[in-house]
């Protein structure tokens, strides 16, 4: 190969890529392609029959009340005192110019401004308890809880999840004698509604009838261990690859094998950045793949790795 | 006036005349539909462009069907999960043949002679091709999906994006999934498939025997 | 299909034996392409 070819733009047609001068085979483009749509349609029929696919169901907060309900009244304190991951999540959910990750000094996430604003103690806990009627214990620990200052509130949640954690198996029936005002009775009717399958819908249907926004439910969910606990058994956790893996014995999305790499090694799985450190470097990986014509030593790769020869293997011994 | 055409009386200022001018020079009927290729044009390795796009036609396909249905049909109706199957195994297929034309092209520097607009199209395509079938995890409406949206939610929020790409928005993603990313994926196919029939096959590396190269590239 | 998958283990990889066939099949079905020869070679 000359030294020209290899300072060629990719518009410079002439030195690395010539006019073909040579001869022409017969092809039938309009058969091979009727050819390769029936292989791919015979293919996958062939694969869908033998290995059929996965669809474990989807966990309702029914589902977790009924199989974790230790976990779910942790979680329910954790919204009410504002501890939980959503509570202190920063944009687009709550306002908190101190919550969420940046790149380098750039607060990213802070500026995709809050665009789904989320008050948990009120979304998760207090507003789906107000509906219920017929419950004068329930209504009364509500006024409690609510003419109380915020402080006071923050007491009593506080010193519960305090006690929840040193409970054998958080199990709040275990939890040692204490001051914690009408938090659990709270609590253990947000999980009567939960088991009984109200939450689910009152959490979806809060702004009206027709919703489409599963936010709330999920974010609820995904604040407390159980979801994680179901998602690691399969190994769809973050540090597991789990990116790349489906439920059961199905492959996944094997192409996003790169983007879950970074989040398995330092400094990105220890980093409070790491999220926006994988998007960013991801972004620039992209971006060389697409620009890879105009990169100079990247785009000499294949010539210098000559697998093209044994591509182009007649086509070189013809012309010798 | 001087414009017209004689012959057919065309005005060739017309935007019409125009258009069709410079689409007929680019891609006249027999570089459109080819009967005949390079000679060099003789590996396994060329089927793989074709082989993608008849992959996507069957995942098109499999996904019309789930459409006509509803998004939740397949998880009761046993003929629904076979089709979900085929969409799945379709996609599978699709990445795995879609992949292998890549590798075949970078061996290839494909790009050479004025086609850096294909590989560039190629490229952005593979990656709408990814988020069009992330997009489709998340509408699964099971426990994958619930599991896929709560940790991508992270990863996106984490650079602003998230505010407005809702992935809890099941409706939202629903639409992404089945109009707004096939859409964009299609004007990227056709537009890189119309570059490959307008260029030609990339010719094989000059291997540096003295025959006359001419400095020029002619259009065929 | 459903059971738990197999996960092969080599340092920080972790893989499932799923991917694992998909990804080794992807390199063998490659170079069968490159290597395959290809019918036909009558020119015009």
């Amino acid at each position: 190969m000359s030294a020209s070819s290899v300072a060629a733009t990719p518009t410079d047609a002439g030195r690395d890529a010539p006019v073909w001068t040579g001869g022409y085979r017969r092809y039938d483009l309009v058969k091979e392609f009727v050819a390769a749509l029936a292989v791919m349609a015979l293919l996958t029929v062939i694969l869908a029959a033998v290995f059929g696919s996965p669809d474990k169901p989807a966990i309702p907060l029914a589902g977790w009340a009924q199989n974790d309900p230790n976990d779910f009244v942790v979680t329910a304190v954790a919204e009410l005192d504002g501890t939980s991951g959503t509570a202190t999540y920063g944009a687009p959910y709550v306002n908190d110019p101190t919550a969420g990750q940046k790149l380098g000094p750039l607060p990213l996430q802070r500026w995709g401004g809050v665009r789904e604003p989320i008050d948990t103690a009120q979304d998760f806990v207090l507003g789906p308890l107000s509906t219920v009627t017929g419950d004068p214990m329930l209504t009364a620990a509500l006024a409690q809880y609510k003419a109380a200052p915020a402080d006071q509130q923050q007491k009593w949640s506080g010193a519960y999840a305090d006690a929840l954690d040193k409970a054998p198996d958080n199990d709040p029936a275990k939890v040692a004698a204490g001051d914690y005002g009408p938090v659990p009775v709270l609590t253990s009717r947000l999980l009567d509604l939960a088991r009984a399958g109200g939450l689910d819908g009152q959490l979806l249907t809060e702004k009206g009838f027709y919703q489409t926004d599963y936010a709330k439910p999920l974010l609820f969910l995904a604040d407390g261990a159980y979801l994680e606990e179901q998602a690691r058994a399969e190994h769809l956790g973050g540090n597991q690859w789990g990116m790349m893996n489906e439920t059961g014995r199905y492959p996944g999305q094997a192409w996003l094998w790169l983007y879950t790499f970074w989040y398995q090694v330092p400094p990105f799985n220890k980093s409070d950045n790491g999220d926006a450190l994988v998007w960013a470097l991801m972004m620039v990986l992209s971006l060389v793949l697409v620009l890879l014509p105009f990169i100079p030593g990247l785009r000499s790769v294949p010539r210098l790795t000559r697998v093209y020869r044994l591509i182009w293997r007649d086509h070189y011994r013809q012309r010798r | 006036m001087t414009s017209t055409d004689e012959r057919t009386g065309t005005d060739e200022r017309m935007w019409t005349a125009r258009l069709r001018r410079r689409a007929v020079t680019a891609w006249p009927p027999e570089r459109l539909l080819p009967d005949r290729q390079p000679a060099y044009v003789a590996s396994w390795i060329y089927v793989f462009g074709v082989l993608t796009l008849a992959a996507l036609v069957v995942v098109l396909v499999s996904g019309g069907v789930l459409a006509l249905e509803g998004p939740q049909w397949y998880h009761d109706s046993p003929q629904g999960h076979f089709v979900n199957s085929l969409h799945l195994w379709s996609v599978e297929l699709f990445f795995f043949v879609m992949v292998i034309h890549l590798w075949g092209k970078f061996f290839m520097a494909a790009w050479r002679g004025r086609r850096a607009l294909t590989w560039v199209t190629g490229a952005v395509a593979f990656l709408g091709s990814i988020a069009t079938a992330f997009t489709g995890y998340l509408v699964q409406s099971n426990f994958d999906a619930q599991w896929i949206s709560t940790q991508a939610k992270d990863g996106l929020n984490a650079v602003g994006v998230g505010a407005w790409f809702n992935v809890l928005n099941y409706g939202q993603m629903l639409l992404f999934h089945v109009v707004l990313f096939p859409f964009v994926l299609g004007v990227l196919v056709v537009w890189h498939v119309l570059l490959v029939r307008r260029r030609g096959v990339v010719p094989p590396f000059p291997d540096g025997t003295p025959t006359a190269q001419p400095a020029e590239e002619v259009e065929q | 299909m459903d059971h738990p998958g197999y996960y092969l283990h080599w340092g920080v990889v972790q893989i499932s034996l799923a991917n694992a066939i998909v990804i080794v099949l992807m390199l063998v079905v490659f170079v069968v392409a490159l290597i395959a020869p290809f019918p036909g070679r009558r020119r015009r």
